[in-house]
C-alpha cells in the first residue's frame, strides 16, 4: 500500500492549524477564522422577571406531570379493563389503554419538556471550547509499548519454544468442535422428509372447514375447495401443523376441455383437480383464484399459477410449477388420493434435484 | 497519593452526606478522575446530532418494556384452547405463545399498553438508527478516528433488524408466522447447507415445536445482550473521540465548541429521554399496532392478503418480490437462485455499507484525523451514493409492498412488479447523477456567494439608466464557514517509466484508486473553492456587481 500513498504536500493543510484564535478581521486573510463570536445574552439573562416567567413554566410542566401521573394510577383503579370508548377519530378503542397511554405519555413528556425549556432558558448557555488531542500515541508511548510486547513475549518464550506454541494453538483450535458437536441434536436431519407428505393410495380427501370426506358433487365449478387428508385431526395432535404445512391441497373443477396439460387431465377426476397449497416459492399457502382464467395467486409475493396448464408459473418469483395430486373415487364415491404427492411440495431446496 | 487522613484540604466530619459518599466511592472506584474528564465534558449542539440520541432512548425503551413482557409471556407452542375473554377466539386452539399475548393484551391492565410501547419503540429504534447512520454518513462523520464507531453502529443495526424480526414473530400469529416460513423457504434456497440450518433451527421440519422458544431465548437475552455491549461501546467511543462539529468561527479540527454535559446536556439529554418515551407512550395511546387478536393464530395452511413485515424488512421483502424465480436443477440437486440471490443481495448491501469508510479512506489516502463535519454538498460523489443507496432502497419498499400499491391506487400487480425490475437498475443511476449536479450547483452558489456577496433584495438603478441588484458582501465568519472545507486533488498514478527508461508495473489495484479518486475529486466532480487572491482581486479592483 505504501507505494499508493498520497505525499503530504497534496494534501491540504492541516484543518485548523493554519488559523489559531484570530479576533480581529484579518485584512491579509479574510477567509481566517475570526474566532468564536461574542456570547449574545438571552432575556433570561437580562431580565429577572423573564427569568422568573421560566421558572414558573419549567415549574408547570414538573406539576402537570405528577397530576398525570396520579390520572395514571386513577386509570388503572377505576377503568374496567374491557371498557370500550369512541374517540373521534380514533374509533372504539379500549378506554384502560388510551387513558393509561395518554396519561404515562403526558408525565414522561412534561418531565422532559420541563427539563429542556430549564436547560434552554435558564442555564448559561455561553459557549466554551474543550481541545482535541490526538487519538493515537506519541512516538514515545508507541516505542515503549512495543518493547514491552516485545519483552513481554521474550520471557513467554514463545517463540523459542514452538511446541509449546504449535500444541497450544492445536489445543485452542480443536476446543470449540465440543461445542460444535453439542449442536447436532437441535433438530433431526432432513433425510427424505420433505419429500413425502400425509397423502397416501386410498386417503380420503377431507374438506379443511366442515371435516367432511368430498364427493365429486361437492366441488362445483368456479370454487376453490380447502382439503386435507383423511385422519388428520388438529385437536390433541401435536404433528397437526407440521402435517397441514405438507399436506394442504386446493381443489378446483374445471371443464376437461379446457385442460391444456395432458398430465393433469389424466390425473383429474372428472375436471377436478387437486393442487398442494403451499406455494414453491417461499411456502406461502396461496388462498386467491380467479375463475374466468383458472389462475391462483400467492398473496405473500404474487407468484401466479395457472390450474388449467399444469400450475406453471405466469407471473411473480415462484420457480416451479405447484405440485399435483392424483386423485380418484373409492368404492364409495368418495375423493380419494391414488398416491403421494410426486415431488416434495412447498419452497425448493438444495437436494431436491 | 496521600490518604484522607492526612489530607488537610478535607476535613471529613463537616462535608455534606453527598460529598462524604463522592468521596468514599472515589477512595474505591476512583470516580473523581472520570469525572474531571467527563462532568464539564462539551458536546456541540446541532439538531442533527440528537437522532442517535433517539436510538439510544428508544433502546432503553425497549428493555425496559421487554422485561415487563417477559413476566407474562410464555414462550411455549403447545397447543391450548382459548378461554380467555376475547370472545371471537373463545374455543379456539392455540400455542400457549398466543394464548399469553392475547392474556397480555385483554385482562393485564396497562399489558397492551406496554406490548405497543414495546413495538413502536421498536419501529423508532431502527428508524431512529437509519436517519442517524444518514447524517453519519452524508456529513462525512464515520471518517478516522470513527470507523470502528461507525462499525459498532452499523451492527446495532442489523442485529436491531433481526431483534425486530424475532420479537414480532414470537406471538406466533397468522401473520408473524407466514414472516417465518418465508425465513423458511429462505433458508432451504442456501445451497448445500440450507436443508440442514432449516432442520437445526426449527428442530425438525416446519413449523415444528421449538421454534418459538428459540427465538425467545435469541431475542431477550442473545442478541439483546450483544447489542447492550456494542451501545456502550458506542458511547464509550463517542465521549473518547469527543464530537464531531460543524466548521464555523471558532471550530477548528482541534477543539470541540458547545455546552457542558454539567449541567445542559445533562438536562437537555436527560429530559430528551423522558420527551421520547412520552411520545412513544402517546402514540402507543392513540395508534393500535399488531393487533395479534384480529389476526389470529398461526396455520401454516392459512395466510391473509395484504401480509406485510414490519418497515425495516421491506427491502428484504421488495427483493424476493421482484426476483424473478430463477431455478437451475443439475446433478439431483437444485440452485434456487430466485430466492438466494435476494438473500446474497441483501448480505452484499449490508457488507457495502459496513466497509464504505474503508473505502473512501483508501481512496483519498487521508490518513488524519477528521473532526469537523462536511457538508453533504461540499463530498458530491460520497452525497450521491448516499442518494442512490436510498432511492433504491425506496425501490424496494415500493417492490415490498406491491400488492397494497396495487390494492389502494388500482394498479396491475404485473406493472408494479415490472416497474420495479427495471427502477432496480435505472432508479439509483439517475439519483446518482441528479444529486451530484445539484451538490456541485450549490457549490457554485456557495462560490459564487464568497465572491460576490448575497443577494440583498435592493435594486438600484445607475446614472445611465441600467438597473443592478446590490450584493453585499459576507462577514468574515460566513467567509470562513463557506470555504473552511478541504479539496482533495486526485491522485495519479505517477510516471510509469523510471529514469533509467525501465517500464514500472502498474498494479491494478493502483489504476483504480486513481480512477475511484478521479470520479471523487477530478475535474467536473468537485467546483474549486475561491481563493483569498480571488475574493481580493474581485473586492478590490471592479467592486461589486
Amino acid at each position: 500500500m505504501s507505494s499508493q500513498d498520497i505525499p503530504e504536500e497534496k494534501l491540504p493543510a492541516e484543518p485548523g492549524a493554519a488559523h489559531g484564535a484570530v479576533r480581529a478581521a484579518d485584512e491579509e486573510n479574510p477567509f481566517a477564522d475570526p474566532g468564536l463570536p461574542p456570547h449574545e445574552h438571552r432575556i433570561q439573562d437580562i431580565d429577572e422577571r423573564a427569568a422568573k416567567r421560566s421558572e414558573r413554566t419549567v415549574a408547570l410542566l414538573f406539576t402537570v406531570s405528577m397530576l398525570a401521573t396520579l390520572g395514571f394510577i386513577a386509570s388503572y383503579v377505576w377503568i374496567p379493563n374491557d371498557k370500550s370508548v369512541y374517540i373521534f377519530p380514533l374509533g372504539h378503542i379500549s378506554a384502560m389503554n388510551f387513558a393509561l397511554g395518554l396519561t404515562l405519555g403526558v408525565a414522561l413528556f412534561c418531565i422532559g419538556a420541563g427539563a429542556v425549556h430549564w436547560a434552554r432558558t435558564l442555564m448559561s448557555d455561553a459557549e466554551l471550547a474543550d481541545e482535541r488531542h490526538p487519538i493515537e500515541a506519541s512516538p514515545e508511548v508507541r516505542a515503549k509499548v512495543h518493547a514491552d510486547f516485545k519483552q513481554g513475549a521474550k520471557e513467554s518464550a514463545i517463540g523459542r519454544r514452538p511446541l509449546i506454541r504449535n500444541t497450544l494453538l492445536g489445543a485452542l483450535t480443536l476446543v470449540p468442535f465440543s461445542g460444535l458437536f453439542l449442536l447436532r441434536d437441535l433438530g433431526s436431519l432432513p433425510h427424505e422428509k420433505l419429500r413425502h407428505t400425509m397423502w397416501a393410495k386410498g386417503k380420503r380427501l377431507v374438506n379443511m372447514n366442515t371435516n367432511q370426506p368430498l364427493r365429486p358433487e361437492d366441488i362445483t365449478t368456479g370454487s376453490l375447495t380447502f382439503a386435507k387428508p383423511d385422519g388428520l385431526e388438529e385437536e390433541g395432535n401435536e404433528e397437526y401443523q407440521t402435517e397441514i404445512a405438507k399436506a394442504a391441497l386446493m381443489i378446483v373443477r374445471l371443464q376437461p376441455d379446457n385442460i391444456k396439460d395432458k398430465r393433469e387431465l389424466e390425473w383429474s377426476h372428472q375436471g377436478i383437480v387437486a393442487y398442494s397449497k403451499i406455494c414453491t416459492h417461499v411456502g406461502c399457502p396461496i388462498s386467491l383464484y380467479e375463475q374466468q382464467t383458472h389462475h391462483v395467486l400467492c398473496p405473500c409475493h404474487q407468484s401466479t399459477f395457472d390450474l388449467s396448464d399444469g400450475a406453471r408459473v405466469i407471473f411473480g418469483p415462484a420457480g416451479h410449477a405447484l405440485p399435483q395430486l392424483r386423485i380418484g373415487v373409492d368404492s364409495e364415491g368418495y375423493l380419494q388420493a391414488l398416491g403421494d404427492f410426486e415431488e416434495p411440495v412447498g419452497p425448493a431446496f438444495w437436494e431436491r434435484g | 497519593m496521600s490518604t484522607t487522613a492526612s489530607n488537610p484540604t478535607r476535613s471529613r466530619g463537616k462535608a455534606p452526606a453527598g460529598e462524604k459518599l463522592a468521596d468514599w466511592a472515589d477512595g474505591r472506584l476512583g470516580i473523581y478522575s472520570l469525572a474531571k474528564a467527563n462532568m464539564r465534558k462539551i458536546f456541540p449542539d446541532h439538531w442533527s446530532f440528537m437522532l442517535g440520541e433517539v436510538c439510544l432512548y428508544s433502546f432503553l425503551i425497549i428493555i425496559l418494556t421487554g422485561v415487563y413482557l417477559t413476566l407474562f409471556f410464555h414462550p411455549s407452542m403447545n397447543e391450548v384452547v382459548y378461554h380467555g375473554s376475547y370472545v371471537p377466539l373463545q374455543g379456539q386452539l392455540m400455542s400457549e405463545a398466543f394464548n399469553s399475548t392475547l392474556h397480555i393484551s385483554f385482562e393485564v391492565r396497562g399489558g397492551l399498553l406496554i406490548r405497543q410501547i414495546h413495538h413502536w419503540a421498536a419501529l423508532v429504534f431502527l428508524a431512529g438508527m437509519f436517519v442517524h447512520m444518514m447524517r453519519v454518513f452524508f456529513t462525512g462523520a464515520f471518517r478516522k478516528p470513527r470507523e470502528v464507531n461507525w462499525l459498532f453502529g452499523f451492527l446495532l443495526f442489523v442485529l436491531g433488524m433481526f431483534t425486530g424480526f424475532t420479537g414480532y414473530s414470537l406471538p406466533d400469529d397468522l401473520l408473524s408466522g407466514t414472516g417465518v416460513r418465508f425465513m423458511e423457504g429462505a433458508i432451504l434456497s442456501v445451497p448445500i447447507i440450507g436443508t440442514y440450518i432449516s432442520f437445526f433451527l426449527f428442530g425438525g421440519e416446519f413449523p415444528g415445536h421449538d421454534f418459538v422458544a428459540r427465538f425467545y431465548s435469541i431475542h431477550i437475552l442473545l442478541l439483546p445482550g450483544i447489542m447492550l455491549g456494542l451501545v456502550v461501546g458506542h458511547l464509550i467511543l463517542v465521549f473518547y473521540h469527543k464530537h464531531t462539529q460543524f466548521a464555523g468561527p471558532g471550530k477548528t479540527n482541534n477543539n470541540v465548541v458547545g455546552m457542558p454535559l454539567l449541567p445542559v446536556y445533562m438536562a437537555k439529554a436527560g429530559g430528551f429521554f423522558f420527551l421520547v418515551f412520552g411520545a412513544i407512550a402517546a402514540i402507543a395511546a392513540i395508534a393500535q399496532i399488531n393487533p395479534i387478536w384480529a389476526i389470529g393464530p398461526y396455520r401454516p395452511d392459512q395466510v391473509s392478503t395484504g401480509a406485510q413485515p414490519d418497515w425495516y424488512m421491506g427491502m428484504a421483502e421488495g427483493l424476493i418480490r421482484a426476483m424473478p424465480g430463477w431455478e437451475i436443477n443439475f446433478w439431483g440437486h437444485t440452485l434456487v437462485l430466485g430466492v438466494f440471490i435476494p438473500l446474497v443481495l441483501f448480505g452484499v448491501v449490508l457488507i457495502a455499507i459496513a466497509l464504505y469508510p474503508f473505502i473512501e479512506a483508501w481512496v483519498t489516502g487521508d490518513k488524519r484525523e477528521h473532526h469537523i463535519l462536511d457538508r453533504p454538498r461540499n463530498a458530491p460523489t460520497r452525497t450521491a451514493f448516499g442518494a442512490a443507496w436510498i432511492a433504491w432502497y425506496f425501490v424496494l419498499l415500493v417492490g415490498g409492498g406491491n400488492d397494497l400499491w396495487a390494492t389502494h391506487f388500482h394498479l396491475s400487480i404485473n406493472a408494479i412488479t415490472w416497474f420495479v425490475r427495471i427502477a432496480f437498475f435505472v432508479v439509483p443511476v439517475l439519483t446518482f447523477i441528479v444529486t451530484k449536479r445539484i451538490c456541485l450547483s450549490l457549490q457554485r452558489r456557495d462560490r459564487d456567494k464568497v465572491l460576490h456577496g448575497r443577494e440583498s433584495g435592493i435594486i438600484k438603478r445607475l446614472p445611465h439608466g441600467e438597473f443592478i441588484e446590490v450584493h453585499e458582501p459576507l462577514s468574515q465568519e460566513q467567509l470562513y464557514t463557506l470555504t473552511a472545507h478541504h479539496q482533495y486533488e486526485p491522485v495519479e498514478i505517477g510516471p510509469t517509466v523510471d529514469e533509467n527508461g525501465v517500464e514500472r508495473k502498474v498494479k491494478g489495484t493502483e489504476k483504480l484508486r486513481a480512477k475511484l479518486s478521479r470520479a471523487y475529486y477530478g475535474e467536473g466532480n468537485q467546483i474549486a473553492k475561491p481563493t483569498v487572491e480571488e475574493y481580493k482581486e474581485i473586492t478590490s479592483g471592479h467592486g461589486h456587481h
